[in-house]
This record gives C-alpha cells, structure tokens and sequence, in this order.
C-alpha cells in the first residue's frame, strides 16, 4: 500500500500514526510532510528507524518550494509528480492520512 | 459481484471543531446505500466523535453523535477503534455510543491491508 | 489506469487543490485516465466562479476548467457540502457540475485508484 502523508511530524501525528500502524510498504510525504526528511529535524531519527520496514519518497517540488531540498536524508528517494503517479499506480491502494 | 468493494473510512478527527467528522458520516451512509462492505475505524482524535453524551445546545450546532447508531440501520456495523487512541484519551469502550472492536495497532495495519478503498477525510 | 481524486479543500488557503491538480496532470501525461474529480468539504470552494486571484498568481478555477475541456475530466462538486458553503448554479465555474455523494462512491468503486488531497 502507498501512505501518503501532508502535515510536519513536528505538529501534527498523522506520519507517526501511519508508522506505527501500517504494515509497511511505499510511504510519501508531500506538502508539509516533507519537513520529516530533512537531516536535523527533531523526527529525523524516528523516520530513519521506519526505513527497514517501509521505502520513504519525498515529493521534490514541495522539498524545493520549502528551501531545503539539499537537506534530504539519505535512503529518502525524490520523486516529482510523475513518481507520485507511479506510485499510486504500482500499489493496489493508496491511504491519505488526513 | 466484482462491483462490491472494501470501503474503510479512517476518522482521525475530533468532531465540532471541523466539519471533517459530521461530512465524513455522510459519505458513509450514502456508501451503506450503494451495497458496499463498509468499515469505519477511529483513530487518534478520532475517537472521540463516538465520546457518549455530546451536549451541543451551548455552541448552537447540531449533535449529529445519534447517527452513529443509526448506523446498524444501515448494515454497517464494522466499527473498529484503535486501542491506544482510546487509552491516550483516558476513555474505555464504555465511553462509546455504539459497540466497537477495539484494535491492537497491528491488527488494524492487517485490516487496512485487506481493503479496496481508503478514504479519510 | 482510470484514476479518481478527491479534493477536500478550498483553493488558495491550503496546498491540497493545487498539489490534486499537478498530479492530475501528471496522471494525463502520463498516459492514465483522470475520470473523476469529486470536490467535498471546503473543496466546493474550487467551483466558485467568482474567485478572482491577484493577476500574478495561478488561476486554480481556470486551471480546473481547462483541464475538464483538454481531458474530459469530470468535474464534479457534492451538493450538499456546496448548499452549506454558497455554490450553487449561478455561480459555478465552467466544466464543473454538481451532484451528490453518490457521485464520490461512484469514483470508488469504478476507478483503478482513489486519491484524496485534504488537510
């Protein structure tokens, strides 16, 4: 399944949620999400630890758009629109966790 | 009948302070009618749109927690809950207006897996 | 693959209709169907045709339109959420219509994949 993510773990639960509940699989963070996979963020150790279990992509142009797209974590992967497309069509479903 | 699908709606949002809780319910009674397997989890916040004895009169807006049990009416009687949401709230299955299956966090990542469509709101 | 998306946000205030937007584009260019786009909650908002952005910035309604014309992209906005919020008819940008939740478990049971844009 592909999660997908749109609030800053630093305000909201929705990705720590998503993490401790899903079985695995792709998880993206868009939006505001994005802030979790910037090195020196206080989630930055939380979202590495998730890495065994789930692959972490991050929307680039919403990396970009926040200033911080050479602070991407390694192991996160950069997709743009038409990664997030792929995604959605290489899994069964897709969860947005609103 | 490949035209029933899994329908799970995820509520993670407390109800009165957006209109996310009240509009979601809506989507799923409309679901019910179209004959689809519906299940509804709450989760995080969320729990507490089934908290028992909402007074609304004091901020003049509808109390629209009666339509949980109305669900039943509806054949939708797949109501989960998440375990720890619950706990973290200090509230027990007693607080609910409906009957719930309160979930371990593994459980319910499992119940997610089997569905079709996942909608949140 | 035929794709549905939900919108659940009003243009403008939150990033939710313009990030729906740019992967519908995305899905077009890449060779998939976007069939469906169902407007609920403040997302009726995407259909007032009276939304008038300062001239240097995106124009989300048009946006919407344009794409429904180039793609057959049906637009379509919940009756209900939209009586609540003052969208009705009169004022309803081109290339969307309005019509019920049904419309919304339709794009459910009839697309490959359900993606919902929210808060």
């Amino acid at each position: 399944m592909l999660h997908i993510i749109n609030r800053s773990p630093l305000s909201d639960t929705a990705l720590e949620s998503c993490l401790n509940t899903a079985t695995g699989g792709d998880v993206l963070l868009i939006e505001d999400a994005v802030y979790a996979a910037t090195t020196g963020n206080a989630y930055e150790g939380k979202l590495r630890a998730a890495m065994g279990k789930f692959k972490i992509s991050v929307l680039r142009p919403d990396l970009e758009a926040r200033g911080l797209a050479d602070k991407l974590i390694e192991g996160a992967a950069f997709v743009d629109y038409a990664g997030f497309v792929e995604l959605v069509a290489a899994n069964k479903t897709c969860q947005s966790w609103l | 009948m490949s035209d029933i699908k899994k329908f799970m709606f995820v509520n993670r949002k407390a109800p009165y302070g957006t209109i996310y809780a009240l509009e979601s319910l809506e989507v799923v009674l409309i679901t019910a009618a179209f004959d689809q397997d519906v299940s509804l989890v709450f989760t995080d916040d969320g729990v507490y749109q089934l908290k028992k004895g909402q007074q609304t009169k004091g901020i003049e807006t509808k109390n629209f927690s009666p339509a949980y049990r109305a669900l039943e009416d509806y054949d939708v009687e797949k109501l989960y809950v998440d375990q720890e949401s619950m706990q973290a709230r200090g509230l027990a299955v007693e607080d609910f207006l409906v009957n719930v299956t309160v979930l371990s966090r593994a459980e319910m990542g499992a119940l997610m897996d089997e569905q079709d469509v996942i909608l949140s709101f | 693959m035929k794709f549905g998306i939900v919108v659940n946000e009003g243009p403008y205030q939150h990033q939710a209709s313009d990030s729906a937007y740019l992967f519908a584009r995305a899905a077009i260019e890449g060779g998939h169907e976007v069939w469906r786009v169902f407007f609920y909650h403040d997302g009726v908002n995407n259909a007032s045709k009276l939304t008038e952005p300062p001239q240097d910035d995106r124009n989300i309604v048009n946006r919407w339109t344009k794409l429904a014309e180039d793609h057959k992209v049906d637009l379509v906005v919940c009756v209900a959420a939209a009586m609540r919020r003052g969208i009705r008819e009169e004022n309803l940008a081109k290339g969307f219509r309005i019509s019920g939740l049904g419309q919304l478990v339709e794009s459910g049971i009839k697309c490959d994949r359900l993606v919902t844009f929210g808060d």
